[in-house]
């Protein structure tokens, strides 16, 4: 390690607490959000509403990753979108894949 | 770049104002080639994750839901089983009902070590050697601990409950594998291998990748070069990971 010390001449900033603190309390929100996810699935009953809760708190998640952790909200706006607007294909494949499941089912069922 | 943006006189920046954005030497995106790359990689690689939760979806669809009491449960061939009746053991707590408690903790182990990686990219803004080596350890601490909790998972989900399950032919077989599985339909168990195992693989690459960035960190590879771009972009696949098992979560453990 003193070898490592020596070598090390560069001059660095000191953390800024603000950017720390920021992180931390991004570290938290996902924490409560994960533990109400959870408590809702043992203690709720299962239906179309609670499902959707689940999907909208998944998307709190995400936000919070894509935007904070991967700094997205701090790119170019061409970025953000050349990102983000190519995934609506998945909505389509959602929806389509969806369909054929329901129509196998009725098929076999 | 910092060579050349002090060199530019004024009557170059004229130039570069008048210039076709076509004609090259302007960066619209204003992010590196590195950085782009590994973006577009991601949204890649966001297209395969979501086919295959979304084939989940399908096949989901594709067999009866349980329709009884939930307190009554039992695996069965005919129906698809609830997710909470099927992952709710935990290491060295052995026959106590504990739903989703191993995955809760598991999600959690990776979202904090998508915060220690976050710190790692922060310190190397900083030109911080230190804190970035001290927070790459940790976040490999957590990506090692979270491919061992995957592990036990799948030795647990393989080997199967005491109980066993009832099997079309009335014989009970215990476990699953990619044929016979005693909490379900087979393809119950074949997604489940295929799901978590393709992010697992995913998580296991990334833990090599962060290896080699705490290597090159600790002998001032980067520190030689002038910025930590590096820790950057091994980041962003580190958090997409991360971003990922959320999804896989709620998709496959919660719903």
């Amino acid at each position: 390690m003193a070898e490592l010390d020596e070598t090390s001449s560069v001059s660095f900033e000191p953390a800024d607490k603000k950017t720390i603190s920021k992180y931390v309390k991004i570290a938290v929100i996902m924490g409560v959000v994960t533990t109400i996810e959870f408590v809702f699935a043992i203690f709720l009953p299962r239906g179309p509403l609670l499902y959707f809760t689940f999907i909208a708190l998944t998307f709190v998640k995400a936000f919070y990753i894509v935007a904070e952790f991967m700094h997205l909200k701090g790119e170019v706006k061409t970025l953000i979108w050349s990102i983000l607007i190519p995934l609506i294909f998945i909505v389509w494949l959602i929806i389509a894949l969806l369909a054929e499941g329901a129509s196998i089912f009725s098929l076999k069922f | 770049m910092a060579t050349t943006t002090t060199t530019t006189s004024t009557r170059e920046q004229e130039e570069a104002k008048n210039r076709n954005i076509w004609s090259g030497g302007v960066s619209p995106l204003k992010a590196s080639y590195g950085k782009l790359m590994m973006w577009f990689f991601l949204l890649s690689d966001a297209f395969t994750f979501s086919s295959l939760l979304v084939s989940y979806g399908l096949i989901r669809y594709a067999y009866p839901a349980y329709e009884g009491d939930i307190d009554n449960f039992t695996f069965s061939q005919d129906y698809w089983p609830v997710p909470e009746k099927v992952y709710e053991a935990v290491p060295f707590l052995h026959g106590v009902e504990l739903p989703l408690v191993f995955v809760g903790i598991m999600t959690f182990i990776l979202i904090l070590s998508s915060v220690t990686m976050v710190l790692a990219v922060e310190a190397g803004h900083r030109m911080d050697r230190k804190s970035v080596v001290k927070w790459m350890l940790w976040t490999i601490v957590g990506g090692v601990t979270f491919l061992s909790c995957q592990a036990w998972e799948w030795s647990h989900f393989i080997h199967g409950t005491e109980q066993g399950g009832l099997m079309s032919d009335g014989t009970i077989f215990y476990g699953a594998n990619l044929m016979m599985n005693q909490y379900g339909p087979p393809l119950f168990a074949d997604l489940f291998f295929f799901i978590t195992g393709f992010h697992g693989f995913h998580v296991f690459s990334g833990v090599i990748l962060n290896i080699i960035i705490f290597y090159q960190a600790a002998v001032g590879v980067f520190e030689r070069r002038g910025h930590y771009e590096m820790v950057e972009k091994v980041g962003l696949y580190w958090h997409f990971v991360d971003l990922v098992w959320v999804f896989v979560f709620t998709f496959f453990y919660l719903i």
